[in-house]
């Protein structure tokens, strides 16, 4: 779907901006804009594994590596060497894009299943990296004394304050994104979707603009990164293990991954599931996982955000 | 007692790496047998090997059958589960995509991962060694028992499947699927049967894999996943759908394991067969016995 409405953008954004007054009202919501932090910070990854994966058709199991870069770049040089916070986010995006290009040049010539393997390779190894180089991450213990954030004296350290300042970079992130998507870039990534062997003969330079794509949700991932390591001032590996590839995998088939709303209600539902609605099920909360994902997979392959569609078809016979 | 030189630690890491890489090759097998019929790549595969282990464990130590029945029963149920697999997340996707099956298969692991917890807890579990525990000394080096039922229960699930895909009229009609499954339904053979005997058959290989280590190095129930990353890694690292390649690349892959972590460090001894892998797949994008021709022809 390359059209996003303007008009769903905007009452989103209203939504997003009223949400914490809301939540104060009505009993018993008034942590979740707490966890509408966390929300947004899935929000920044899987916007951008929606753009490679349902957009661009090539598929990413390794993608927790640039967020637990963009978390231990903004780590250690703040908290280790002292530098400015804002200045390490923007550190951490430089060292993610020119990982991404390292990594997505040789892995990008790859597809199908061989491109799933080299992705998950490097999310692993990225991994143990984390956990082995005990001088510089702390290893499995992680690390601690993560500044907050702070801007001319003014401090994001409540929960509130530090809601508005993610939502701030997800929603310029998804405008961006969305500009992407509905220019040539964007048809050219759906011209890569049906077919590369079209596209190159359309006189779109494929591998360039996969590599593109790569780099961006390599930026967003690792922005996401930076974002989380300073609102919880602590970090350790266990947050960028596979599962949390998979998790990112989860939200966009959850959500829908040929539709940037996908990306959206994704992240939305599993960051709510995993730390609200499935609390009852304790660590038996995987069963449950495996079960929705699998009723998303057989009976609406394009996710939740592809049953207006459905609903439209039945009213159209 | 012998003194311990550096050619007899090499050794004893060689020996170990092969054990490793035996079982990797046994996944690897799992994977071909599916993805050759089917273009999946399954990674509940991993899972069939954990369901081996401790459904072994419960027949044989629980329920104090002897080996040679615990065996073979262990067997039959980690096919039912792997049947059961293809029936209810597999066949009822519609318009199959690699992304859509890896998620399928992804989210069936979670669901036999999370039975696996319920029913045996977190705990690992032991499993007494099919002809006990005194290690033979060799050369300097220290080898289980065991070790030698794992090898030896490669070889035979080789020559097992070389002879069923060579010389059995259903094994011929299943290499047939994995050449041209719409020419295979032409001339009369059940493409939807063979897909399901691929993954029954690939289950049971993985119980093989799982009964078998599991005396060497426990099992427990979230063992499922690396298993499958290992064995997938073996699959591409040896070419997809090749068999050859699968038992070169599992046992590449455990030897590098092995040695890595012998020799350089141990935390990252997982990171150097990735490493290897990555290397290979840069180089040479369809594996060591991988061909390309062939791959031209997969959908996926």
């Amino acid at each position: 779907m390359l059209r996003v409405g303007k008009l769903p953008i905007t009452f989103f954004a209203l939504f997003i901006i009223v949400f914490p007054w809301i939540a104060r009202v009505i009993p018993g919501i008034g942590h979740y804009p707490d966890l509408m932090i966390f929300a947004g910070i899935y929000c920044l990854m899987t916007m951008g594994l929606s753009l490679l994966m349902g957009y661009a058709g090539q598929i990413s199991l390794g993608q927790a590596a640039f967020y637990g870069i963009g978390a231990y770049v903004s780590g250690i040089l703040t908290a280790t060497y002292g530098l400015n916070p804002w200045l390490c986010m923007i550190i951490g995006m430089v060292v993610a894009a020119i990982v991404a290009i390292m990594v997505g040049v040789p892995s990008l010539k790859l597809s199908g299943h061989y491109l799933a393997m080299a992705t998950l390779a490097f999310g692993i190894i990225v991994f143990i990296i984390f956990n082995e180089e005990v001088e510089w991450t702390g290893g499995p213990d992680g690390m601690s004394g993560i500044p907050g954030l702070s801007v001319f004296g003014f401090n994001f350290d409540t929960t509130e304050k530090y809601y508005y300042l993610v939502w701030f970079f997800v929603y310029a992130a998804f405008i961006f994104t969305i500009n992407v998507i509905q220019s040539r870039s964007g048809r050219a990534l759906r011209a890569i979707h049906a077919s590369e062997a079209a596209s190159n003969a359309m006189g779109i330079d494929v591998s360039r603009f996969k590599i593109m794509v790569f780099v961006y949700s390599a930026i967003l991932g690792s922005l996401a990164g930076s974002l989380y390591a300073h609102h919880l001032n602590f970090i350790n590996p266990t947050t960028f293990d596979l599962f949390f590839s998979i998790k990112l995998l989860i939200m966009i088939a959850l959500g829908g991954m040929h539709d940037i709303w996908g990306a959206i209600i994704g992240a939305f539902l599993i960051t709510f599931l995993s730390f609200e609605w499935l609390h009852f099920f304790e660590e038996f909360e995987v069963i449950v996982y495996g079960i929705i994902l699998l009723l998303v997979t057989v009976f609406l392959p394009h996710g939740l955000a592809g049953i207006p569609h459905i609903v439209k078809g039945w009213l159209r016979r | 007692m012998e003194k311990i030189t550096f050619a007899s630690q090499l050794f004893q890491y060689l020996i170990t790496g092969l054990t490793v890489g035996s079982i990797y090759a046994m996944v690897a097998i799992g994977f071909n047998i599916i993805y050759n019929v089917t273009e999946i790549i399954n990674f509940a595969q991993g899972e069939f090997v954990m369901l081996g282990g401790l459904i072994m464990v419960f027949l044989h130590v629980a329920a104090g059958l002897p080996l040679l029945a615990a065996f073979p029963l262990t067997m039959i149920l980690v096919t039912l589960a792997g049947m059961l697999l293809e029936r209810l997340a597999i066949r009822p996707i519609r318009q199959p995509s690699v992304l859509k099956l890896i998620v399928a298969t992804i989210a069936a692991s979670f669901i036999i991962k999370g039975i696996a917890m319920f029913i045996w807890g977190k705990d690992p579990f032991d499993l007494p060694a099919f002809s006990g525990r005194n290690p033979i000394h060799l050369m300097g080096a220290i080898i289980q028992p065991q070790y030698f039922w794992v090898g030896g229960f490669l070889i035979v699930i080789v020559i097992l499947l070389t002879f069923f895909f060579e010389k059995t009229i259903i094994g011929k009609a299943m290499s047939a699927c994995a050449e041209n499954p719409d020419a295979a339904s032409l001339v009369g053979i059940n493409v939807k049967q063979m897909i399901l005997l691929s993954f029954s058959l690939s289950a049971a290989i993985g119980a093989v894999a799982g009964i078998t280590v599991t005396p060497i190095s426990l099992m427990e129930y979230d063992r499922g996943a690396m298993l499958a990353i290992k064995g997938f890694g073996a699959v591409i690292l040896g070419g997809l759908g090749s068999f050859p390649g699968a038992i070169l690349g599992g046992l590449i892959l455990g030897t590098i394991e092995s040695f890595g972590a012998g020799l350089i460090h141990s935390g990252y001894k997982d990171a150097f067969a990735l490493i290897v892998l990555l290397a290979v797949l840069f180089i040479k994008p369809s594996g060591l016995l991988g061909s390309v021709e062939v791959s031209k022809f997969k959908r996926f």
